[in-house]
């Protein structure tokens, strides 16, 4: 079983739903992911979505460019940030970590040496916006042989019948992008998420994250009602630019909105 | 060399996932997706219905002012001493480019699945003029984003297109060129995804646009090998077009790919030289091949696959990446690709206009200059068509600029 499923049956035993904070690797620099997110687990983070910086980020709303920005200055590429998750698992072997970001990055090191790679530093899963599951049956295979789950989005525009072709392909959970739009954008309709969930499980038993639009403790908590994870990234990318300049206090001050968003889902 | 059987395959690509042999296909994000099935549907369905078909070649002759002339540049070609030139006079359709073929098209597809908003990028501002253009004649709204550094320097073009009614969106992230425009593009897309068409103007893209645009275009190299046969009595021996994504050349090429005789060379922008790095110009440089914007295709990316800042004195070429359809000619050894230095087009832009009094598009202009260096060595009978794919008037301001003349 997968650090992930295992992590998703943990919880759900105990009736709780998974935190899973979205920062980006790298920004402002390097020295500042481990510590993040070792912060980020002692404030009841559950999963960890580690953004791989890239220099065209398509999906994303202008928070989220301006964090790869800002770590591509510092020259963060694919393979620092998966040096960045083995120093993680130095200390922690069991809070899984997912890279998100973009194929490019991925196709240029090479889909094989990238699996290798990431077995070998305890990643456990990726989440590659711009590859659906149509492009990636080479990709699903090695990473299938590295025991890596291929975490998919799901949209609102995608129709019943793709949902369940994608749920086939994936593993770990299914990411629900609960807005249109990119990133950080709008803010989203809990009761229209809901009605979106019960669809998709009538396709498949994975757990279902739902991230986009969750920026407060009342809209983590809210989707904590209807879905099995609640996945947050713009208000804490926001968070880490603020203090760009002041970088020592960044783990403290992210860390404390992912705790108050867990107690919020806990109540 | 391909062979026959490989030449008839290469025609009747892509597949039906929108591989060009291992580049194309649909690499976007979950919420484009069911956007781009429903285009693909609706595209495949209207391509082959004769109402739609009337209405395209209605609007091609009488809007566009299609057929455009096949141009036999004799002075030009006698100065040369080699090959005879002639010209495909792109430049003379309505709003001076090749561009409006293809956005006739994709407007005529808004109009039918009844979008009231029509969203482009834009480099050189030719695309944004032509989507500002049948979008104000079919009564849409028109977003264009077009990079801070292109505004700056094609800023007659963005005028035209506030003129023509079109809200121009400087796009101020990454180079701040046509790549970053595309990346705004698609995030207004995925926003507005219920009421807005996005008119992608170059054959690149996720499926189905590198098919449909190449559809749209290919209108150039049919009526060329038309007009070629009709004045010259055979076909060309080489074409010649530049090559940014590559619209103009896949519509020019297309027609031809079967016509194994027919030489196919594409031009790409060689900035300041292959050499220095700073260009626009990955099939010539042999860059690996990548993904971005919706496709596999041969890309400019570093090792660590973060895409490379493109140099060319023309914005329409400054692009890192290129039409997936090209990445496969050049693979299969149909077509071949070159590049030219801006220095380079920026000669054939004033040679051009000194002794044909044609004045080309910085584009057009790469193609020119590859067309003067190659008629030389070709010998009087021969026949080199080159697409020349924009009018000039919209570089003037850069032109003078070089030649320290500040309007």
């Amino acid at each position: 079983m997968s650090r992930i499923t295992e992590s998703f049956n943990n919880l759900k035993s105990q009736g709780r739903k998974a935190l899973i904070p979205y920062v980006t690797a790298g920004d402002p620099e390097p020295k500042v992911t481990v510590p993040l997110m070792h912060a980020l687990v002692e404030s009841g983070a559950d999963i960890i979505e580690l953004g791989v910086p890239f220099s065209d980020p398509m999906a994303d709303g202008p928070v989220i460019q301006l964090a790869c920005e800002r770590a591509l200055l510092h020259g963060t590429r694919l393979i620092d940030v998966l040096d960045m998750v083995a120093e993680f698992r130095q200390t922690n072997q069991t809070t899984p970590v997912v890279l998100m970001g973009y194929l490019n990055p991925i196709e240029v090191m090479g889909y094989a040496a990238f699996a290798d790679k990431a077995k070998a530093v305890g990643l456990d899963g990726v989440l590659t916006v711009d590859l659906p599951p149509e492009e990636a049956h080479e990709f699903n295979r090695l990473m299938k042989a590295s025991d890596i789950d291929v975490i998919y989005l799901l949209a609102p525009t995608t129709e019943p019948a793709r949902v369940e072709k994608i749920c086939a392909a994936g593993s770990g959970y299914v990411y629900y992008v609960s807005v249109k739009g990119v990133t950080g954008s709008a803010s989203l309709d809990v009761a229209e998420v809901a009605e979106k969930l019960n669809i998709i499980r009538q396709h498949t038993d994975m757990p279902v994250g739902v991230g986009f639009g969750i920026r407060d403790d009342a809209s983590a908590r809210a989707i904590s009602e209807v879905a099995d994870g609640v996945i947050v990234g713009s208000v804490l990318v926001n968070k880490v630019a603020e203090l760009a300049g002041n970088q020592a206090l960044i783990p403290e001050a992210v860390a404390a909105i992912t705790a108050s968003m867990r107690q919020a889902m806990d109540k | 060399m391909p062979t026959k059987e490989d030449l008839a395959i290469a025609k009747q690509m892509p597949d039906a996932g929108g591989h060009f042999g291992q580049f194309g296909g649909r690499y976007v994000s979950e919420t484009l997706m069911a956007a781009l099935q429903q285009l693909e549907q609706t595209y495949e369905k209207l391509w082959r219905d004769p109402q739609f078909q009337a209405e395209f070649d209605r609007d091609l002759a009488h809007y566009v002012g299609r057929p455009s002339p096949l141009y036999h540049a004799e002075r030009l070609s006698r100065e040369l001493g080699g090959a005879q030139i002639y010209l495909k006079r792109e430049d003379l359709n309505h709003t001076g480019a090749h561009k409006v073929n293809n956005t006739i098209g994709q407007a005529l597809l808004a109009k039918f699945t009844g979008k009231p908003r029509v969203s482009a990028e834009t480099g050189a501002g030719q695309h944004g003029v032509a989507s500002a253009t049948v979008a104000a004649r079919l009564g849409l709204e028109c977003t264009v984003y077009m990079g801070e550094e292109d505004i700056r320097r094609q800023a007659l073009n963005v005028y035209r297109m506030k003129l023509l009614g079109a809200e121009v969106v400087s796009v101020k992230s990454g180079t701040r060129t046509l790549k970053d425009a595309m990346n705004e593009a698609m995030r207004d897309w995925v926003t507005n995804v219920d009421n807005t068409f996005y008119i992608i103007g170059t054959a690149a893209g996720p499926h189905p646009y590198p098919k449909l645009v190449r559809d749209f275009q290919s209108i150039i190299g049919r009526e060329a090998r038309q007009q070629c046969l009709t004045q010259t009595g055979k076909l060309p021996d080489v074409l010649i077009a530049c090559v940014g994504g590559g619209s103009n050349a896949i519509g020019l090429f297309h027609p031809f790919i079967e016509d194994a005789d027919v030489r196919m060379v594409g031009v790409e922008a060689g900035g300041y030289g292959i050499e220095t790095g700073q260009h626009a110009a990955p099939l010539s440089a042999g860059s690996r091949p990548g993904v971005l914007h919706g496709n596999r295709t041969s890309l400019m990316s570093d090792e660590g696959g973060q895409v490379i800042g493109t140099h060319s004195v023309s914005a329409g070429l400054d692009y890192p990446g290129v039409g997936p359809e090209h990445a496969y000619l050049k693979e299969i050894g149909r077509a071949e690709y070159t590049a030219i230095n801006d220095d380079e087009a920026l000669h054939a832009f004033r040679h051009l206009t000194l002794t044909e009094g044609i004045m080309p598009a910085l584009e057009s202009s790469h193609a020119v200059a590859e067309a003067m260096k190659m008629a030389p060595t070709m010998d009087k009978d021969q026949i080199i068509v080159v697409n020349l794919s924009g009018r000039g008037d919209k570089d003037i301001h850069t032109v003078a600029e070089i030649d320290g003349i500040n309007f």
